[in-house]
């Protein structure tokens, strides 16, 4: 039985369907004139602004975009930080949460305090670059991938999640004469994919937007990931090093600079914003498991 | 198993004797679960508590050839240099500044979206909306900051508009008095959809019967919202407001590194961009991480304290 509305009523929620309409458009009209632009002959762009004549048109920033070799590195360096990180990180996080859900684990409350102390206070960036350093780790794929790879945010999830688990299937495993690692990856495991798929979209999300960790470790360009690579072209105005031959060309790039930024963006975009409507009730469900605690 | 163990009182005696020696034996009978925990265990304390250890630098002329042992102590010479340094108050208030101001306008924000969506009754337009909504999420701070530049920029889209209407350009990212408003709209464009889940799903629990009942008393749509729908995201409210102001002084390096320029940088030059370029481009180690020390102090002492204020106004529900 539905909610009988008043006229005043009625006139409020007419107000939130057009407060609602304002909030959307103002995140689609940005993100929607970035796409057209990317398409549009830049000195058409400059005088007239957006156009959708197709003789207006052009894909020269794509083509720029495509052809540029750190651009197409970047983008596989990101690929591969990013897989590398999710599965390590959900792999050290996921095993830890189950081991602190196990009441028969000794000193479980000490363990937690040891993790969860370290969301509030760190060391701090100086002493853990140079303890990255030390290792050896500058300039290697580790440092991207092992200093953050205990989330402790993931290991409280995971842990609450286990505990979630009757304990009946884990006895009926032991009664069986299944040892603990066998109920761990024959039973638990099977049952936690989704928590685990959830944790490893965030976590690869993550590493995939970020920037940081690869700025202060890596000074090799070729380990750079698709945002560094992207913040020399979008931020520091460098379009494109490596595709300067000569002074035309360097003319050319100029012109182009605007409409190869606006490339650069939606290619670099494009697979977070395509897969996220598919995954939208998986990355919904991470903020509910999240807010759980 | 473990349980019917526990409960024999000869058990309990025995464990009163030994615990050293009963832990030991647990240890070795669920060895399995030590093996699991191993791995995040040992990487938490290389990574995160030897760094801990390394910011006793903070207090000592550190010198890579001595290494952090073989370095003199100088006490707190750091600590006085950066509080008596001309920029101190000038990054510090910047902090502060950008954070209070980003948390006072970022945090009602998602509550009024999520109580607005809750009034979409029509569930396919709704769905619709959050996916528009959510998405900014998902964009870069890199590719944030490129759109920033390029939609600001002098001959950008928003000076195209603004030329036609006032007849004058803005110089939106040189200007020092436009970068908080920049960095904190911006934050609000990404984040607030995203920001209003929790609270869209702690709504959808309301039982409709209870707007029901309430309208038949003659209570209006504001009337329900304020005693019903608001009522029943306080908690959340509680938690989120805790959290957004414990971290006040931690506010992300990212963006605001990636938005400052020369000529902003009265502006946008906070302690996390500071400890950067002090620390790691110019290599005054020491300093910056007593920088860098300083803050993370001020942030727990502000957790704390905020958790204790919010409990006594919640009646007793704090966080911790």
């Amino acid at each position: 039985m539905a909610v009988k509305h008043s006229p005043f009523d009625r006139f409020l929620l007419i107000l939130n369907g057009l407060f609602l309409t304002v909030a959307v458009l103002l995140i689609v009209v940005p993100l929607v004139y970035v796409v057209v632009a990317s398409f549009m002959d830049p000195t058409v762009l400059l005088n007239q602004g957006l156009s959708f004549r197709i003789s207006d048109w052009s894909l020269e920033g794509y083509r720029k975009i495509l052809s540029n070799p750190a651009m197409l590195r970047g983008f596989g360096n990101s690929v591969f930080y990013s897989a590398a990180f999710a599965l390590v990180t959900v792999t050290v996080s996921v095993c830890a949460g189950y081991a602190l859900s196990d009441s028969r684990l000794a000193g479980r409350k000490i363990f937690m305090t040891l993790f969860v102390i370290t969301m509030f206070f760190g060391g701090g960036l100086i002493p853990t670059y140079l303890l990255v350093k030390q290792l050896g780790m500058l300039d290697t794929v580790w440092a991207i991938i092992i200093p953050g790879a205990v989330n402790v945010w993931n290991i409280i999830l995971s842990r609450t999640f286990f505990k979630g688990v009757p304990n009946e299937l884990r006895e009926a495993a032991n009664v069986d004469g299944a040892t603990e690692a066998g109920i761990f990856f024959r039973i638990v495991l099977p049952l936690s994919k989704p928590i685990i798929f959830v944790l490893a979209l965030y976590a690869f999300v993550g590493q995939w937007n970020s920037y940081f960790d690869a700025m202060i470790y890596l000074e090799d360009a070729k380990l750079h990931p698709l945002q560094l690579v992207l913040r020399s072209i979008l931020i520091q105005n460098q379009a494109a090093p490596g595709m300067i031959s000569d002074q035309l060309a360097m003319n050319e790039l100029k012109r182009l600079s605007e409409m190869i930024k606006y490339s650069a963006i939606v290619i670099s975009s494009l697979p977070l914003l395509v897969m996220y409507p598919f995954f939208q009730k998986y990355f919904e469900k991470g903020v509910m498991v999240g807010s759980l605690k | 198993m473990e349980n019917t163990v526990e409960v024999d009182p000869r058990a309990a005696a025995v464990r009163r004797k030994s615990s050293a020696g009963r832990v030991l034996q647990t240890v070795r009978k669920h060895y399995f679960l030590y093996v699991l925990l191993a791995p995040a265990l040992i990487l938490t304390l290389i990574f995160k508590y030897v760094p801990m250890y390394g910011a006793i630098i903070a207090f000592k002329d550190f010198s890579p050839i001595k290494g952090i042992m073989g370095s003199e102590w100088v006490g707190l010479k750091h600590f006085e240099k950066f509080l008596s340094s001309p920029n101190f108050d000038v990054i510090f208030l910047n902090t502060l500044k950008l954070s209070f101001f980003g948390l006072i306008f970022s945090f009602p924000v998602p509550i009024l979206l999520a109580l607005m969506l809750n009034q979409v009754r029509r569930a396919g337009v709704k769905k619709n909306v959050q996916l528009f909504l959510y998405a900014p999420n998902f964009i870069s701070a890199v590719v944030i900051v490129g759109m920033l530049f390029i939609f600001l920029s002098p001959t950008g889209p928003v000076n195209h508009l603004l030329t036609w209407i006032t007849g004058e350009p803005l110089m939106f990212m040189s200007e020092p008095k436009y970068f908080r408003w920049i960095y904190i709209l911006s934050d609000i464009w990404q984040g607030a959809g995203w920001a209003s889940i929790i609270y869209v799903a702690a709504l959808a629990n309301v039982d409709p019967e209870l707007h029901n009942a309430a309208s038949l008393d003659g209570a209006n749509l504001l009337q329900r919202i304020r005693h019903i729908d608001l009522p029943t995201i306080r908690p959340i409210m509680a938690i989120v407001f805790i959290l957004a102001a414990g971290g006040i002084m931690s506010i992300g390096f990212e963006k605001a590194y990636l938005m400052q320029t020369s000529m902003n940088l009265p502006a946008s030059e906070i302690i996390a961009t500071y400890v950067y370029k002090v620390g790691l481009q110019s290599g005054d180690y020491a300093y910056s991480a007593a920088v860098g020390l300083f803050n993370s102090v001020i942030n727990v002492v502000l957790l704390l304290t905020v958790n204790f204020i919010v409990k006594k106004l919640n009646e007793g529900e704090g966080l911790y």
